[in-house]
């Protein structure tokens, strides 16, 4: 199966239309947005698309017309989500997206010099570090276009005149990492949240850019640190299909199984982080004391606890320690068991937390579409958007299990989703584990990997929602352009849609339970 | 008041592991030699080690973490290596009520500044444990456009511990390395005001500014 994608080239005074045509065609998520450098050929964007109902995916590529000042129509009418991602591509390329009505930069700092992803970026231009804090505006940027054809800016204010702004973060216990919320209020009800984010931006797709694809590979790990193996299954994933490497069996059912055992690590700490923020510090040390279990068997077989190297391209770092299959079924039909129903007894019951969760935060199965917002808070409002099932890789064509849903979009369903998909990561395991085909973990590889030229496109299901691997090669032993669906973008970006109304207290819930890991979302 | 030269039959050990079991003993003789180098006063050298004794196991971490090695922190602080073993009883969400810092996670240029000031609020005595690559140097991402390469460009760095991440035993050496660090220090007088404050010529600028205001008014 190849993962090559040839996306439809539209010239840019077309592109709102197509795209708005598509999207009454049924293709009505924007699972990414892609900027890109092309060189000669100018910037562009490459916006992937995909029918909620089936998971077909369709890929359109738009390049500007001005090279010294490139702009496009901003499609954030047509899907919340493409806000943010404009903003992205802005930051990085300096594409003006006419008619976002904030199109400011979303990573870098406001004084930053130039477009760093840009290929002729000159890094001098800007110290390694500055000493005095960030100038923030209070003013939203909009690009329009006048009838003469020049891009004017109006800037307008974020915040009204009399709001009453507090600062969330950037060191804050609860926001799960560095993320700045600036959050107006009326009396203690939320009235809007301006997220600031960037501050764990370390450039992983521009320095990928210049390593070679196993080089690559060592930055997966770092970005979503809970997801580790799936987002470096994803790029090996990429890499091996647009090689037309097939690997071995063997190798497919570990990486499924490694792939779950990762999603219940992912998930325990949800359980812990969010028992911990609302103050529930027992529940926490419960979380860690079976997580270190799931700990013990990774360390046994791939050596690392938390980054753990696993994945290669072409198969799978080392074989499977001899204990595996014992510690797992252990793990499996004893650990994780009695620990979910301890979980409930000491904490889903809890009035505290119930009253907290349920019925705040409300997304509806719309929303969750229109945002982009993947993983258990999407299957939360009802989506069905898991990639397991919409589009099978590795060994998960070969499994049964049920894809957890619920109705409600609230808190409480958003905490529940997790909870049971542990009990269906169990499940996957489980009819996996007895069973580990024989053959080779590592397929014969050339020593110097090159990827033939072409877009390529591969996605697996992260612990918090789809993660889309975009890759563009030029033949060369290094990607041209690697971009990563991040899971968590779309996540911070709908909290200010789903904290609108609540107090503030719930923020911390709502953060909680839609669950974003900081740097995967900052890259 | 007599002074003694050297002090003597003092080594620096803490409960958990002995003094020849580091492996790293020289850097701290070294300290120690410096600290004495003018000699000890016989009366405040015993009260310094009282002091002290209490002050290297009641260490109270700021609870700040960027990125990945923040997990790690987070399984150190929890049941199965429990690092309130040791008088790092709880982390502190406040600056105010920390007194050592564990940069755990790559600075970015833009988290830097936000770093310095969580520094310049902790109050003193202060310390700073830089964790994992990142910290002590960028790690993985030294070649990136926008991480800083490594905090002790930043702040003054008093114990580095390697990995990516460390272990949660490294950690924990870690922290014990700089227990003793504490240990052998001057309490009274010298170590204990490590930084200038930072805001004092603002805020004395303020003041003046204020008190202008007031007299016009
Ligand atoms: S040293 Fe390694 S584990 Fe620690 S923050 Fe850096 S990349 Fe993450």
């Amino acid at each position: 199966m190849s993962n090559q994608i040839n996306p439809q080239i539209v010239a840019a005074a077309e592109l709102h239309a197509t795209l708005a045509s598509l999207k009454a065609e049924g293709y009505d998520f924007l699972e990414v947005l892609t900027g890109v450098d092309w060189g000669e050929e100018g910037l562009g964007v490459v916006y992937s698309l995909t029918k909620t109902a089936t998971g077909e995916m369709t890929h359109v590529k738009s390049v500007c017309a001005d090279k010294e000042n490139p702009y496009l129509d901003s499609v954030c009418d047509l899907w919340a989500v493409a806000g943010i991602y404009e903003r992205e591509a802005y930051d990085f390329y300096g594409i003006k997206f006419l008619n976002n009505p904030d199109c400011r930069r979303v990573f870098l700092r406001e004084d930053w010099i130039g477009y760093p992803f840009r290929k002729d970026y000159d890094e001098s231009q800007n110290p390694e570090f500055f000493l005095e804090s960030e100038p923030i505006s209070d003013k939203a940027v909009c690009f329009t276009l006048n009838e003469d054809g020049k891009v004017k800016k109006t800037e307008t204010p974020i915040f009204g005149e009399n709001d009453y702004v507090v600062n969330i973060g950037p060191q804050h216990p609860s926001t799960h990492g560095v993320l700045h919320f600036r959050t107006s209020l009326e009396g203690e009800t939320v009235t809007k949240i301006d997220a600031h984010m960037g501050y764990i931006h370390r450039g992983i797709e521009k320095l990928s850019e210049g390593y070679t694809y196993p080089q690559c590979l060592g930055l997966t790990d770092r970005m979503d640190y809970l997801g580790a193996m799936q987002t470096r299954h994803a790029l090996c994933m990429c890499v091996e299909q647009a090689m037309g490497i097939e690997v071995s069996e063997r190798v497919q059912v570990i990486r499924t199984i490694m792939d779950e055992l990762q999603r219940i690590d992912s998930h325990i700490l949800f359980f812990s982080c969010l028992a911990q923020d609302l103050g529930a510090t027992t529940a926490f040390l419960y979380g860690f004391r079976d997580r270190e279990e799931i700990l013990k068997i990774f360390e046994k077989t791939c050596g690392g606890r938390l980054i753990l190297n696993y994945n290669m391209i072409g198969g799978v770092a080392h074989d499977l320690h001899p204990d595996f299959v014992k510690d797992v079924h252990r793990l499996i039909d004893e650990v994780i068991p009695h620990g979910l129903k301890e979980y409930h007894e000491i904490f889903t019951g809890n009035v505290i937390f119930q009253t907290r969760a349920k019925g705040v935060g409300v997304l509806s199965k719309d929303d969750v579409i229109s945002y982009g917002c993947t993983g258990g808070t999407g299957r939360a409002a009802g989506w069905h958007c898991d990639l397991r099932k919409l589009r099978p890789y590795a060994a998960y064509d070969r499994v049964k299990f049920n894809e957890i849903t619920f109705e409600n979009g609230d808190s409480l369903d958003r905490y529940m989703v997790r909870l049971k998909e542990i009990e269906e990561s169990c499940d996957i395991i489980r009819q996996l584990i007895d069973n580990i085909p024989e053959g080779p973990i590592q397929e014969k590889m050339k020593p110097i990997i090159k990827v033939p030229e072409g877009t390529y496109y591969s996605a697996v299901e992260g612990s918090r929602g789809i993660l889309g691997v975009y890759l563009e090669s030029k033949g060369d032993k290094t990607p041209y352009r690697l971009h990563y669906r991040s899971t968590g973008l779309p996540l911070v970006n709908v909290m200010d849609k789903a904290c609108r109304g609540h107090l503030l207290a719930d923020l911390i819930t709502i953060g909680g339970t839609i669950d974003y890991i900081i740097p995967d979302v900052d890259r | 008041m007599g002074v003694k030269k050297n002090i003597i039959g003092y080594t620096p050990a803490i409960n958990n592991i002995p003094h020849e079991e580091f492996k790293d003993n020289a850097t701290l003789e070294k300290l120690i030699e410096e600290l004495n180098e003018g000699g000890v006063n016989v009366v405040v050298a015993p009260l310094d080690r009282l002091i002290n004794l209490g002050r290297s196991h009641s260490m109270w971490p700021l609870t700040f973490a960027t990125s990945c090695c923040g997990i790690e922190f987070m399984a150190v602080a929890a049941a199965r290596y429990d690092m309130a073993r040791f008088g790092f009883e709880i982390t502190r969400n406040s600056p105010r009520q920390a007194d050592v810092i564990l940069v755990n996670g790559t600075i970015t240029t833009k988290m830097a500044p936000v770093l310095k000031r969580l520094y310049d609020q902790m109050a003193d005595p202060k310390y700073v444990i830089a964790i994992g690559g990142c910290a002590i140097s960028g790690g993985p991402f030294t070649k990136s456009y926008h991480v800083v390469k490594g905090v002790d460009k930043i702040l003054p760095v008093d114990v580095y511990c390697p990995g990516c991440p460390p272990r949660p035993e490294s950690f924990l050496y870690a922290m014990m390395q700089l227990q003793r660090k504490v240990r052998v220090e001057h309490f009274f007088g010298r170590v204990n005001k490590h930084q200038k404050d930072p805001y004092a010529e603002q805020m004395s600028k303020l003041n003046k500014e204020l008190l202008n205001m007031q007299e016009k008014a």
